[in-house]
């Protein structure tokens, strides 16, 4: 018969204790308890025999064993613990990853960064309830000059300076402008209007850094009751403002066009220096040259005879409308060097504005 | 328009404080555009002085040159002593020969400064010590005459003295770029005229000498007959026995360089600086040389003309000539003729000072490429009240410099036209700019140009002579803004009426470019100009609509005549150029307009300007104006993924091509359907007709045929796709609801199906999908199967359909039905077999 003094199963104890603490993985954890707590284990078998002793001593004896039973399982339990928590840290340290290496699995597309300013010029036009209107770029002669107040002898006619459709007669030709777009809104759409038009055009010019015969423009053009040129003025401060910043100004030089009567010249106040580096050597300012201004683009009332062409009463109606070349916006916003890369569809050209604010 | 400030200020009163930049800006806000304010002579420095020649030697040299060992007399304040010459002198070497003694000469000595930064030192040269220099023209940078030294006027001015103001060394020149509107202004007299109405000063006009009104009576200087309404006015003045070897002053030749022309003889001159002080171009005839009475007239049939240019030109019927019994002598206000110019020897010269329609030039000018001095300022308009008093000007300073004499007999042909009056209401300025001007001040600033207003509310306007360009009620609005200056205009955004926002095709061509963007591809913009041969090289059929080119007149290159019908032929260029560069693994893509000529080439009419052109007009322009879809083309080459740690490469191929046509398709709300088809200049074996809704084909998507490859160079394999966007937003659906989301579990069936190899699997997975019914979530192709398991000539599909019902758990037996139902619809589809 098994020994069920306190003595004894303090002994069945402490050797169990000490087979959990020198488990050092759960597998010898394991066999630790099927040797310490299993069917054939002394104190499993200590708690078999409890029958046989006579019943005065069965009860404290049987105390003893739950007590020591209750304490295995704990330390079981504690070390099971332990050596779960000691795995997993060492799995996480064997599972560790160099987070450096390089992971794309896929190419890493672009817009070409003169389509990406030609969308943030429209959503800041759209953001004052203006649209957006659009025309075909091989267009009619008429639309794109006689209705526009460009006489028949103007220079800009010229095939020197002008992209025909042959023959000359059938009086096609690829768009100088986008101006033809407004002729077209004023045709179609219901009075008052306010648009901007943004687009491809095409003049006979030189290919060179800062000439490229195909390129691109917006333009705008309100046409309503009362319309000044005060509204010009205010439309393309607010326009300034919201491509360069809260405070820049712009500037009316006045000018010649055949299609706008005032005509004038819009200067953009120098975002980068703010006229800050006229006259001072010392802070020389490459995006305006140290003038202070911008040149940006052409502007004005909208000539009278062309609302008349478009069967618009100019009792009633009056209208502005400005104009500027997208190139040449990139060129100074960007500092996008040589015009030639625009159309040239290298790829560094168009993922350069990757990962900068749009 | 080259402006001497000091010739501005014959005319107007500038103050003495004024800068050349100050004025410039004051110019500037009036409209004028100011390049560059260039201070001329401010390079010279030193002592530069008036010297009297005491002595000299000429001195042949082994070279061949003979130079000349001069003595000169240079003041008391800069004189050496010489033993010969009590007051002194300083001794110079010379290589000019157009002097003697007694000549006054400009010295420059030692530690003086000329033209182009020369620093003059005394300097041994030709076996003596040159201590100084004795200057010709363009050292002191006045012209670019070399031919000998500058000799001075015998009186008025003394050794020692300062040349730079009677040699008018030290100036500001304005350079403006006129406008078309200001004509007026390519003059010293509009400039200046602007000028003091800018500083508020007083302006002494140079053509004050008017024509009175009646045409004088008595003989005439020559005859002349007008024959054609484009030439309102001709004034004509002879001028005899003038000296032809009389020099142009100095202060004159000083003049015309600065303004940027050179001088080429007296009269010539006399006739150019005439033209740049009162804006009027005047020509010079050697007045023996002319055979009868000039006729003013439009070319005949066949005529011709050799110009002062040496060109023989061929006459067009709308050219106005000068003619005389010979025949054509000149074309009017662009170029004279060879026969009549004035030469060397000319004695007696007859001055025309004409008045030409703007219009008439500026056909001229176009025609024969002519831009000439006198041909910019007809064309822009030219103050027809000042040819007379040109004409006297020019003919006063022959009489002066040439010692010529006048002939009394004056000849004025025609009048001077009354320019056309305009009546406005006085409050328009104000309502157009939108700024606060009351009229009585408009009627000031308006009168300050020269025009005459009467009337209170509404004014009654005549313009002067010299402002063709007052015409229009709005240009007089003008002239009152930029008197005021649009710096005055206030700057108050309009109120627009609430927009719609995007359209829906500017929506979807946004959500396309994303797409595209998002699938990995780089945009690009390229030239839309192709050849025939590009679509040779691609293999597009004769028959194919991409040959139905339209062509340009004038196009940048021959090489490339045509608008492009496919946008596939800029990308090989783009990818041409790229891979020439280093850059080999590429996903492009481009979206833009193609072209297609409308059958039967219609011609677009012209319509009147002054109303809106009918309805059958506006339908006749768009009716000839080319077809002009949007596409978006894409092109891949390369490797879509570069080899890497992970693994090998991916290179790019058709794959990419078909699923960003899926992309594209998807960022519209459409699915694409791809079949199997052949058209260039893809590879006929993977190349897939890409359509939307029930077969409606947008495009196409493949790897290019290798024989158009290796036609255009491109790295092997190289795919592509192009899609008419245009099409496909036409297909796109509107606003879509959202799905309810079924709780219930899903019910997976895997099928897999033995059929004849060249089965399409598109085929089989329609037919399995509407066998299956309404309880089909979803079905994925997971397998494709041949080899030994399956006879030859079939292949094994496997498909994952995933069922659900969107009100109950679906039972075995249900969703095992939906699955036998496929089946059986792929079945007799496509004869597929179950595979056991």
């Amino acid at each position: 018969m098994s020994d069920l003094s306190q003595q004894s199963i303090d002994s069945i104890v402490s050797q169990a204790l000490a087979a959990f603490a020198a488990a050092r993985t759960t597998a010898e954890l394991k066999a630790a308890r099927l040797a310490h707590l299993g069917d054939k284990a002394a104190i499993i078998l200590a708690n078999k025999s409890l029958g046989s002793l006579p019943k005065a001593e069965r009860k404290e004896a049987g105390q003893r064993i739950g007590a020591a039973r209750a304490q295995l399982n704990q330390a079981l339990a504690a070390r099971e613990a332990e050596l779960a928590e000691a795995e997993l840290a060492q799995a996480l340290r064997d599972e560790r990853i160099d987070v450096t290496l390089p992971v794309a699995t896929s190419p890493q597309g672009a817009p070409h960064p003169i389509t990406a300013l030609m969308d943030l010029v429209s959503d800041a036009f759209v953001a004052m309830g203006w649209e957006i209107a659009e025309g075909p770029e091989c267009e009619g002669e008429w639309l794109n000059f006689d209705a526009l107040n460009i006489g028949q002898s103007h220079p800009a006619r010229a095939t020197s300076d002008t992209l025909f459709v042959e023959p000359l007669d059938n009086h096609l030709l690829l768009r100088t402008h986008t101006s033809p777009v407004q002729i077209r809104t004023l045709l179609d759409r219901p009075l008052p209007v306010y648009v901007i038009c943004p687009g491809k055009t095409y003049r006979a010019d030189e290919f060179d850094a800062t000439h490229v015969p195909v390129f691109h423009q917006f333009e705008g053009l309100a046409v309503d009751k009362g319309i000044t040129l005060a509204n010009l003025r205010g439309t393309l401060d607010a326009f300034a403002q919201a491509m360069f910043g809260a405070e820049i100004r712009t500037r009316m030089r006045p000018h010649y066009f055949p299609f706008t009567e005032p005509s004038a010249e819009v200067d953009l106040q120098c975002f980068v220096c703010h006229g800050e580096s006229v006259g001072d050597p010392e802070r020389p300012c490459r995006t305006c040259k140290s003038e202070g201004w911008i040149e940006w683009g052409g502007c004005g009332v909208v000539n009278p005879r062309v609302l008349a062409a478009c069967g618009i009463d100019t009792e009633v109606y009056s209208g502005f409308a400005f104009g500027m070349g997208v190139e040449r916006t990139l060129m100074f916003r960007n500092n996008a060097a040589d015009m030639r890369d625009m159309v040239e569809g290298d790829v560094r050209f168009s993922r350069s504005l990757v990962g900068t604010a749009r | 328009m080259r402006a001497p400030i000091s010739w501005l200020r014959e005319y107007a009163a500038i103050p003495a404080h004024v800068t050349g930049r100050e004025l410039a800006e004051l110019l500037i806000r009036a409209g004028l555009e100011v390049e560059t304010v260039e201070a001329v002579g401010a390079e010279l420095s030193g002592p530069i002085v008036v010297g009297q020649i005491l002595r000299y030697v000429d001195e042949p040299q082994k070279n061949g040159k003979v130079i000349r060992w001069v003595q000169v007399d240079v003041g008391p304040e800069h004189n050496q002593p010489h033993p010969d010459f009590a007051q002194g002198c300083r001794e110079v070497v010379c290589g000019a020969h157009n002097f003697t003694v007694g000549d006054k000469v400009v010295v420059s000595l030692p530690g003086s400064v000329l033209a182009g930064g020369f620093e003059i030192s005394a300097r041994k040269t030709y076996g003596h010590v040159s201590d100084g220099m004795i200057c010709a023209e363009d050292e002191l940078g006045i012209g670019i005459d070399h031919t000998g030294i500058i000799v001075l006027p015998a009186e008025g001015l003394e050794p020692g003295d300062d040349p730079f103001e009677y040699l008018h060394l030290h100036d500001e020149v304005l350079d403006i770029d006129v406008s078309p509107d200001m004509g007026y202004c390519l003059s010293i007299r509009g400039l200046a005229r602007e000028a003091a109405i800018a500083l508020d000063v007083p302006f002494i006009d140079p053509a004050q000498r008017s024509l009175g009104a009646d045409t004088p009576a008595g003989p005439v200087a020559h005859e002349v007959v007008l024959q054609s309404p484009d030439c309102p006015l001709f004034v004509a003045l002879k001028v005899t026995n003038i000296n032809p070897e009389a020099p142009t002053p100095m202060w004159m030749k000083r003049r015309l360089v600065m303004a940027g022309m050179r001088s080429i003889s007296l009269a010539v001159d006399i006739t150019n600086y005439v033209m740049l002080e009162i804006g009027q171009p005047l020509h010079g005839y050697d007045a023996n040389a002319l055979t009868g009475p000039i006729v003013v007239r439009k070319a005949l049939a066949g005529e011709q003309l050799t110009t002062l240019d040496g060109q023989l030109r061929q006459l067009h019927p709308d050219d106005l000539l000068i003619t005389d019994d010979t025949g054509p002598i000149g074309i009017a206000g662009v170029m004279g003729g060879e026969t009549t110019e004035m030469t060397e020897a000319t004695t007696e010269v007859l001055i025309e000072a004409a008045n030409f329609a703007a219009e008439s030039i500026g056909w001229t000018l176009r025609r024969h490429n002519l831009p000439s001095e006198a041909s910019k300022r007809f064309h822009r308009g030219v103050d027809p009240a000042a040819a007379y008093a040109a004409a006297h000007r020019a003919a006063e300073l022959l009489v002066e410099l040439a010692a010529g004499e006048l002939d009394p007999a004056e000849t004025v042909a025609g009048g001077v036209p009354v320019p056309p009056t305009q009546r406005i209401a006085s409050d328009l300025p104000a309502r157009i700019l939108g700024v606060e001007v009351s009229a009585a001040r408009a009627q000031e600033l308006l009168e300050k140009s020269g025009v005459r207003v009467s009337g209170a509310e509404v004014f009654e306007l005549a313009p002067p002579t010299w402002r063709p360009d007052l015409r229009d009620p709005y240009d007089y609005v003008e002239e009152v803004g930029r008197k005021l200056g649009f710096d005055t205009i206030p700057s108050v955004p309009p109120i627009a009426p609430p927009g719609h926002g995007f359209t829906r095709p500017q929506q979807l061509r946004r959500a396309v470019n994303r797409a595209a963007v998002d699938a990995g591809f780089t945009e690009v913009i390229t030239f839309p100009f192709i050849s025939a041969e590009d679509l040779d090289a691609m293999g597009v059929p004769a028959d194919d609509p991409r040959r139905a080119l339209v062509r340009l007149a004038n196009p940048l290159a021959e090489t490339s005549p045509y608008l492009r019908t496919t946008l596939l032929p800029g990308l090989f260029g783009a990818v041409a150029r790229n891979t020439s560069r280093g850059n080999d693994d590429l996903a492009l893509f481009e979206t833009g307009s193609v072209f297609f000529a409308r059958e039967g080439n219609p011609a677009a009419p012209l319509p009147a300007v002054d109303h809106r052109p009918s309805d059958a007009e506006l339908a006749a322009i768009a009716a000839a104006i080319p077809t002009q879809p949007r596409h978006l083309a894409a092109i891949l080459t390369g490797a879509w993924q570069p080899a890497g740690w992970q693994g090998e490469a991916v290179p790019a191929s058709w794959q990419q091509a078909f699923e960003l046509a899926d992309q594209v398709a998807q960022a519209v709300g459409l699915q694409i359907s791809r079949a199997a088809a052949a058209s260039a200049p893809f590879h006929p074996g993977r190349c897939a007709a890409l359509s939307v809704g029930d077969g409606n084909v947008v495009g196409y998507a493949g790897e290019l045929h290798p024989s158009v490859v290796a036609a255009l160079g491109l790295p092997a394999r190289t795919s592509a796709v192009e899609i008419d966007l245009d099409a496909l937003f036409a297909a796109a659906p509107g606003s879509g609801d959202i799905a309810t989301i079924s709780t219930h579990p899903v019910a997976k069936e895997d099928v897999a199906l033995i059929v004849d190899a060249d089965i399409a699997v598109a085929a089989v997975q329609t037919a399995l999908t509407a066998g299956a019914g309404p309880l089909l979530e979803s079905i994925a192709l997971f397998d494709i199967y041949t080899g030994d398991q399956i006879p030859p000539g079939k292949k094994s599909l496997a498909f994952a359909l995933r069922f659900r019902a969107p009100d109950r758990t679906l039972t075995e037996a249900e969703a095992g039905a939906a699955r036998d139902a496929a089946i059986a619809a792929a079945q007799t589809a496509t004869g597929a077999i179950p595979r056991v």
